[in-house]
């Protein structure tokens, strides 16, 4: 067959011009099913910040039943219909509904999709000089799943069953056995539709993302020059590319379980005297396979936030970041280590004391890389010139909540204090501070210092002082207490505590957090406001508002799809020029080349200036 | 997740270097590996646990795993033969691979008929539910591997597959060879620890 007759068509390979050619699309196209990742970018943070507004209020409603369990919660039937009865009391098991659905929402919607889907897709290609992601229409399927999975899940919450019940970490045969509770019916059954949506939509996100970052960084841009952000984002990514399949392996034995009458996870149940059929199952495997999973999980969550506060608390001390391959090293060796801990949490599942002792260990050892970046972080502060935006405020609380939550860890990490400790509110208010406020103060620091760029606009400053205190004093005075609590015993998960005469002492301990936390949830309504008026009525925004260094602020005030209107701009250095001797301003962007810099150069970097000008 | 290799297949997918299409597909075999990490990890564990039930794995396993080595084979050949630009025989050769991957469909199938005349249900001691869970879900795979099979055999039709443009196939080559691997790695690991 002669080769003359094929048409040899290149159209795969496309040079860096191709988002030139700009073309109007409508309205649909340009905001709705978008393939630009700043577009796509936004739609992940809008459905956070109302995913967060849900599961906020969750929280608020099941802290008054905690706190004022006396309370008549006549009031809020207009939107819960039969689970407030008519005496004005919370029907106890959508009292579980409510933390199982304040839990899924925070950790999976909020700060993985809230978080890791606002922030990778938006400075990903920004700050490593990419017109887009590698594949705009994976991206766009990776929000539309999300989307997908968020209505699923939305639904759920209005079923006449209630939704899902059995906590976010969904323990079989609890969840596995629809007669165990009424939750654990239709509502669990979409819960696990909505999470395999969610799952197919963080794979597609994290695969593009590990793609954009190994193949389209701009000329320059070298691994050991990438700002930690991304650094952050791709070993997230990578950790949700290994840690989400085992999760699809957990819930298909379960959704076997519970949908085809398999013995994966149960054995030897009796529910109402009669005994079912399954035999041979186990539901410690389960709780195997959720931890190898849910650990992982965890750092999924924090360490964009970790990312973000690098960057924000660097440019915000005008001093390059301490430690910088340090904090790299530290990220990779938390991801890896947090692969082989998950057993920590399941000390009391009866597991042999001796492999218990092995993963006590283990898990002790991730608090060295984490205290390296807890340490990196106050080096950078110390003795800088500290520029407190509303961003660098949130950065510091951040790495405030993360000591506090951290050093909690590590009584928890200890079997022989877990077995006092687990399941108690002392686990509850270790994985709030460390995880759950330490990566929401990351997400709002990234908020407050990306704002100008995502819409040509500033924010409020005063607005976001006030945001600040009031949500971090909030966040100490809600959780603090909890550690007594869960001291004193009180476990996780109960409607109530009356009966307990050991705990009546706590009852005004327990109204107190409530108050602190119904203050806290209103304290965001400002943040809210400030966000959505800003968008509009903004003063409009400098190109470089924080004298920052990455390339993200070298586009023009609202960039176009395709980021940059000329050429990429090419990368001559690392991120964290500030404050560097002999310079004339206190930034050296990373597009100003070593031989325009001469008066601040080291003599390494004069060698790297002799070859960029030999080079052009 | 199978959607992913749907996608990967879709000619709109606009990547500005091929390399990154292929890496994007490696990463996707990565996740499927650790899907069948997690789950062969399971059947470890729950082994571990005693009330085990013990029984033969049928033969037909051993023949179809052959089968799906075949296909492998003839996938390789469609493969050789594009970059040689003979376009007819890598049509054949797609026929072929694609109708020796349905016959492994059938002997799958008939292993489970075997399976069920032993008394191994798919409801009943995990150690049988194993079985069919592995091998359902790597004919799951399989599947989105067909449809990779179709579009590349589509775009043979267009002439877009060639010695000058192999990313298709050379893709579609790559994962046909990984789910080969794959069963024989889950056939070797339930043959040996049952
Ligand atoms: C110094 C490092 C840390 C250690 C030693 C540690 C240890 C532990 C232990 C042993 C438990 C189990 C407690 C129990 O259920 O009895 C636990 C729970 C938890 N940890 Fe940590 N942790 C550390 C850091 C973190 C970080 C950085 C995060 C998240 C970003 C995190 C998130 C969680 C969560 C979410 C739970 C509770 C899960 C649940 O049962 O719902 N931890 N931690
Ligand atoms: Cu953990």
């Amino acid at each position: 067959m002669s080769i003359t007759d094929i048409q040899v068509t290149d159209e795969l390979v496309h040079g860096d011009d191709h988002h030139e050619e700009h073309h109007e699309q409508s309205f649909i196209f340009k905001y709705i099913f978008s393939t630009d990742h700043k577009t796509i970018a936004k739609q992940f943070l809008i459905t956070g910040i109302f995913w967060a507004i849900l599961g906020g209020g969750l929280s608020v409603i099941f802290r008054l039943q905690l706190g004022f369990p006396d309370m008549d919660m006549g009031f809020l039937q207009p939107f819960m219909g039969d689970w407030i009865s008519n005496s004005g009391k919370l029907d106890p098991e959508f009292y579980l509904a409510m933390i199982t659905m304040h839990g899924t929402i925070m950790v999976f919607f909020v700060l993985t999709a809230g978080l890791s889907g606002t922030f990778s897709n938006y400075l990903i290609p920004l700050q490593l000089g990419a017109r887009d992601m590698a594949s705009g229409f994976m991206n766009l399927l990776s929000y539309w799943f999300f989307f997908l999975s968020s209505l699923i899940m939305f639904i759920s919450m209005f079923l006449s069953t209630g939704p899902a019940s059995g906590g976010w970490t969904i323990y079989p045969p609890l969840s596995a056995l629809p007669q165990a509770m009424s939750g654990s019916g239709m509502g669990m059954t979409l819960w696990l539709v909505s999470m395999v949506f969610f799952i197919a939509s963080t794979l597609l996100g994290g695969i593009n993302y590990i793609t954009t970052v190994i193949n389209l960084r701009t000329e320059g841009m070298t691994f050991r020059r990438m700002p930690l952000t991304i650094w952050a984002f791709f070993i997230t990514a990578v950790l949700g590319l290994l840690s989400f399949p085992v999760l699809v392996a957990c819930v298909l034995l379960l959704v076997f379980d519970r949908s085809f009458g398999t013995s994966f996870y149960l054995s030897e149940i009796f529910i109402g005297g009669e005994a079912l059929p399954n035999l041979g199952g186990s539901p410690i495997l389960f709780q195997h396979l959720f931890w190898f999973f849910g650990h992982p999980e965890v750092y999924i969550v924090i360490l964009p936030a970790l990312g973000i506060t690098s960057e924000v608390i660097s440019t915000n001390s005008r001093k390059p970041i301490f430690g910088y391959t340090a904090m790299i090293g530290s990220i990779l060796a938390i991801a890896f280590l947090s692969f082989i801990v998950w057993a920590h949490h399941m000390f009391i599942t009866g597991m042999n004391p001796f492999l218990g002792s092995i993963f006590m260990f283990l898990t002790l050892i991730i608090a060295i890389p984490s205290a390296v970046k807890a340490f990196n972080y106050i080096t950078t502060l110390w003795k800088g010139n500290l520029v407190f935006t509303p961003a660098m405020l949130f950065s510091i609380g951040l790495v405030s909540f993360f000591i506090s939550g951290g050093l909690t860890g590590l009584f928890l990490g200890n079997a022989a204090i877990d077995i006092n400790l687990h399941d108690t509110y002392f686990v509850v208010a270790h994985f709030h501070l460390v995880m759950g406020s330490a990566a929401f103060f990351g997400l709002l620091a990234g908020v407050y210092h990306w704002f100008p760029k995502m819409f040509g606009r500033m924010m409020d400053e005063k607005l976001g002082y006030i945001h600040f205190w009031l949500t971090f004093v909030g966040v100490y005075l809600v959780f603090f207490p909890l550690h007594y609590i869960g001291i004193a015993g009180f476990p996780r998960r109960y409607y109530s505590f009356t009966n307990f005469d050991a705990f009546s002492s706590f009852v005004d301990l327990n109204s107190f957090v409530t108050v602190a936390a119904i203050i806290t949830f209103g304290a965001q309504f400002i943040f809210l406001f400030n966000f959505f008026y800003n968008i509009f009525k903004g003063k409009k925004a400098p190109l470089n508002p924080w004298n920052s260094n990455t390339l993200e602020w070298t586009t023009p005030r609202i960039p176009e799809h395709g980021n940059w209107p000329g050429e990429i701009p090419k990368v001559y250095r690392w991120p964290y020029d500030y404050s560097k001797p002999g310079a004339k301003d206190d930034f050296i962007p990373q597009t100003v080349p070593y031989h325009q810099t001469k008066e601040s150069n080291t003599d390494f970097e004069n060698e790297e200036s002799k070859k960029e000008q030999s080079a052009t | 997740m199978e959607n992913t290799a749907v996608i990967f297949a879709n000619r709109n997918f606009k990547l500005k270097s091929v390399n990154a299409k292929k890496f994007a597909l490696w990463l996707f075999i990565v996740s499927i590996c650790m899907l069948f990490a997690g789950l062969t990890s399971a059947y470890i564990v729950k082994k571990s646990d005693g009330r085990w039930l013990q029984f033969d794995m049928p033969d037909m396993f051993l023949y179809s795993t052959v089968v799906l080595v075949l296909s492998s084979v003839a996938m390789h050949w469609t493969y050789l033969k594009a970059k040689d630009n003979s376009l007819k025989a890598v049509k054949i050769g797609i026929t072929a691979t694609a109708a020796i991957a349905i016959a492994f469909f059938y002997m799958q199938y008939l292993s489970w008929v075997k399976l069920v005349s032993q008394d191994v249900f798919l409801v009943g001691n995990p150690s049988g539910s194993f079985v069919y869970i592995f091998s359902g879900l790597h004919l799951a795979h399989l599947i989105g591997g067909l449809v990779f099979l179709l579009v590349v055999f589509l775009d043979t039709m267009n002439y877009k597959v060639h010695s000058k443009s192999m990313l298709a196939i050379e893709m579609c080559t790559t994962y046909w060879h990984f789910l080969g691997g794959l069963w024989i790695y889950l056939y070797l690991f339930l043959v040996m620890n049952n």
